[in-house]
């Protein structure tokens, strides 16, 4: 029972992006298109995954253990860099195919803060490491949502007249605001 | 005079949220206040002269491949330094900042200023770099926060100016309003730069 609460939790009632503000920048920079969305949030959930579960782990076995907890930032930024590195290393050797389809988007998340953000937000919860991945995979689902009903409504957008100041960013943002009304109307459920 | 132009571009004409749209996470998320905003700010104007001044210092040494993850690591250690400050002398202000302080690492515009200034240039530029454009962040910040306390909680600075009991526009506070806010605070910008250029 506590893991559907996870679940739904992470995906509708505090969604990452739109009522946690993590990871925004490729959630306007990515989102024009519903295909590039689709990318960017695959790569996420892949090293979204992986990272909470190395970070999990480091916290739990290394910094607690030596009593340094504030070496946390710089440790799990390291560990997310060259997780990344290494992650765009092995798909290029491995399975050529996935590189394809995700490669542009892995140098990006480095800088993606909802990486580095869930890790922070793990190791400040009760959760065991299984709840742990869990949380990772259906916030990075969660992401997914918002990236790809965002750049659905981006694509429509188009076709209609925009002021010329409200062109771009401002019109971006004010329909993210919407987007973010309808989703409280999940809060309270959890 | 030329100082005072690197310091004074980080507060409109490369104003860091309005005019590149960097630093978008904590933008929205610690804006919901006045206070929150400005001590967002000031951190992050911490972190960018600490990390343009070591870096600057230390660019004839960094190697080149290997120069992102050092400033990453310098960064860091600088984010370390004014998370752990902050907890031990404002302790409500850095409970309220929660995630985001930890966050500063990768906040765009630090990054960006590393890369694109402070490993270029000399130490007393990208000190007067890094000041100007973190005291444009932290005031676009602190803009953004009063103008959403102002219409959310009817309250400046948690200086409340409405009788008790009146009803305020609540959404403003709420994550929505946060987009919605900045949203038409950038078309502002758009159409005043439109029209003073």
């Amino acid at each position: 029972m506590s893991i559907f609460l996870i679940i739904v939790g992470a995906i509708f009632v505090n969604n990452i992006v739109l009522m946690q503000f993590l990871g925004i920048c490729p959630f306007l920079g990515v989102s024009t298109r519903v295909k590039t969305a689709t990318g960017m949030s695959a790569a996420v959930l892949f090293v979204m995954t992986l990272a909470t579960l190395i970070t999990f782990l480091i916290q739990k076995l290394l910094l607690i253990p030596l009593h340094i907890e504030f070496m946390q930032t710089v440790s799990y930024i390291l560990v997310i860099a060259s997780l990344v590195q290494m992650v765009e290393l092995i798909l290029k050797k491995v399975s050529p195919p996935l590189y394809q389809a995700l490669g542009v988007f892995l140098p990006l998340i480095t800088t993606n803060c909802a990486i580095l953000g869930v890790a922070v937000l793990v190791s400040r919860s009760t959760f065991n490491l299984v709840e742990a991945v869990v949380f990772a995979i259906a916030t990075a689902i969660g992401f997914a949502l918002a990236l790809v009903l965002f750049a659905g409504i981006r694509e429509r957008l188009e076709l209609y007249e925009v002021p010329e100041a409200m062109k771009g960013a401002p019109i971006a943002l004010i329909t993210a605001g919407l987007l973010s009304l309808a989703f409280q109307g999940f809060s309270g459920m959890v | 005079m030329k100082l005072w132009t690197e310091f004074s571009k980080g507060f409109f004409k490369e104003n860091a949220v309005f005019v590149l749209l960097l630093g978008m996470c904590p933008t929205l998320a610690v804006t919901g206040s006045a206070i929150n905003g400005l001590g967002m700010g000031l951190a992050t104007t911490a972190v960018l002269v600490g990390s343009n001044l070591v870096i600057s210092l230390l660019k004839r040494w960094i190697p080149d491949k290997v120069r992102i993850p050092v400033f990453i690591v310098v960064i860091a250690s600088f984010v370390t330094i004014i998370d752990l400050s902050m907890a031990a002398y404002v302790p409500d202000l850095h409970k309220a900042l929660g995630i985001f302080i930890p966050l500063i690492v990768v906040n765009c515009v630090i990054l960006g200023r590393a890369e694109a200034f402070a490993s270029k240039r000399g130490v007393m530029e990208s000190l007067v770099d890094g000041l100007g454009m973190g005291l444009g962040f932290a005031f676009a910040l602190t803009l953004l926060g009063s103008l959403r306390e102002i219409l959310g909680a009817g309250s400046l600075f948690g200086w409340s100016f409405l009788p008790e009991g009146s009803t305020t526009i609540l959404l403003f506070i709420l994550s929505p309003g946060a987009f919605i806010t900045l949203g038409f605070l950038i078309a502002l910008i758009n159409v005043m730069r439109r029209r003073f250029a």
